[in-house]
């Protein structure tokens, strides 16, 4: 999920990279110089994962799994995702300088999101778990085609059609990422539990990100 | 297969210091980004496509990055020129293409077209170990820093483990369609990928820990800003004078 270069305008971009910057710098400061490999190796693994391409009718969409990269890392997403893009600007120009900014809070913003709001269930019993991991997933894709769709529309009221069509567009994608977030995070429950992490939101869920 | 398709080569932009190369795709990116005036942008476009001349990278490649990148802006010709009210131009029927809303298409295009032909000119041209060790010496956090050098290490280890898993579900006769088996396929193969990844750090972090790792990440690569690096940069500096005069000197 991109916004390509050159479409949004200054005010957005600026403030896109604000938000972005705050992001990982919370994130790195609750990564610990101990989890660096951890969070770069897990990293390496979204970013091939990501390159997956699922069919779907005809045509194939890639996954784009911020949801579970959320669920697996709390705040380390908004580090994670940033340099997940860097390196797919810097490899494949999928996105460039300018927006890597906001493309960055498009989709670690959601992960995080979805870390608070869907993690407390993913801990519980089975039913519930796939439930929350399904609405992790698709929770996740949505937040981010409205955050495009917002950023569209904040450069111009011209992008409105454009960004309907794009989170019109996205429902599929959505309920894809639902299904195979719901069957990811049921197989890691049973062959490795302790990788998903949700340790301190037992009593109190902490706010979501503004 | 992922690979660093321009990062090897032997040219001025090749040989031109690492850090100069980022600040200035980074300000002309910005510049170009926030530019709204025909001149401006095509004097961009100028700079950039001079700039992969001089790189000489295969020029096929080249463009055929771009005609991937120009996916969403074809979208955008799609249906911005009838939702854009303006003056018409041009009517078919109940739809009617607008001066201003081709006007502004063509600005995107050319933007992002020269936005993502400075960045393979200037970036691309790096292997990435060279970018972090470039990144290290901007004073970007030294977490950040060691976190790509990280993920650039193993992006191409955790592939060949991808291409693995998926070659073995191959071999059991998987063939992916729209249905939920291949999405329960994909959604395992990509958690073993996860489990594979997590167990995998685990081993290096020990392995570096055994070799005295203590948390921190040095970076004993050194640059040397080169007479010609000089020269470059005021040529660099010019540029984007005049881009920025294009812009604003117009306004004023």
């Amino acid at each position: 999920m991109h916004i390509s270069e050159g479409v949004l305008s200054a005010p957005v971009l600026a403030s896109g990279a604000a938000f972005a910057v705050a992001g990982i710098a919370v994130g790195l400061k609750k990564l610990d110089n101990e989890r660096i490999p951890q969070a770069g190796i897990l990293a390496a693994a979204f970013f091939v994962a990501s390159l997956v391409h699922v069919p779907i009718g005809p045509s194939s969409v890639h996954l784009v799994l911020n949801g579970i990269v959320g669920l697996l890392l709390g705040w380390a997403a908004f580090p994670v995702i940033a340099v997940a893009l860097l390196l797919q600007a810097v490899l494949f120009q999928f996105g460039g300088i300018t927006t890597l900014g906001v493309n960055t809070l498009i989709m670690a913003g959601p992960a995080v999101g979805c870390y608070y709001l869907c993690g407390p269930f993913v801990k519980k019993g089975n039913t519930i778990a796939l439930a929350g991991a399904f609405a992790c997933g698709a929770l996740a894709i949505l937040l981010s085609a409205l955050c495009v769709a917002g950023a569209l529309v904040l450069t111009g009221e011209a992008f409105l059609e454009i960004s309907v069509a794009l989170v019109g567009a996205h429902i599929v994608v959505m309920m894809i990422e639902g299904i195979v977030t719901m069957f990811c995070v049921a197989f890691l429950k049973k062959v490795q539990p302790e990788m998903l992490p949700i340790k301190q939101t037992r009593g109190k869920i902490p706010q979501e990100k503004p | 297969m992922i690979s660093e398709t321009f990062a090897f080569g032997d040219s001025v932009i090749h040989r031109l210091d690492p850090r100069l190369r980022v600040v200035f795709a980074v300000l002309f990116s910005i510049l170009t980004a926030i530019s709204n005036r025909f001149p401006a942008v095509f004097f961009a476009l100028f700079l950039a496509v001079c700039l992969v001349g001089l790189s000489r990278i295969p020029v096929k490649k080249v463009l055929l990055r771009l005609a991937l990148v120009n996916g969403l802006v074809l979208f955008i010709w799609l249906v911005l020129p009838w939702t854009y009210e303006g003056t018409p131009v041009l009517e078919i029927g109940p739809l009617v293409v607008s001066s201003e809303g081709l006007r502004l298409c063509a600005l995107i295009t050319i933007k992002s077209n020269a936005i993502i032909l400075a960045l393979i000119a200037l970036i691309s041209t790096m292997p990435v170990a060279t970018l972090g060790y470039a990144l290290h010496h901007l004073r970007l956090p030294d977490k950040l820093v060691y976190l790509l050098l990280m993920t650039y290490r193993y992006i191409f280890v955790i592939e060949t483990e991808y291409q693995q898993l998926a070659r073995a579900a191959r071999v059991r006769c998987f063939t992916p369609g729209t249905n939920l088996h291949t999405y329960k396929t994909y959604a395992y193969l990509i958690g073993m990928l996860f489990v594979r990844a997590s167990a995998r750090a685990q081993r290096v972090h020990q392995a570096m820990v055994c070799r005295g790792f203590a948390g921190r990440f040095y970076c004993l690569h050194e640059f040397a800003f080169k007479k010609s690096d000089w020269a470059w940069g005021f040529g660099m500096a010019v540029g984007l004078i005049a881009l920025g005069g294009l812009e604003w000197a117009l306004i004023i």
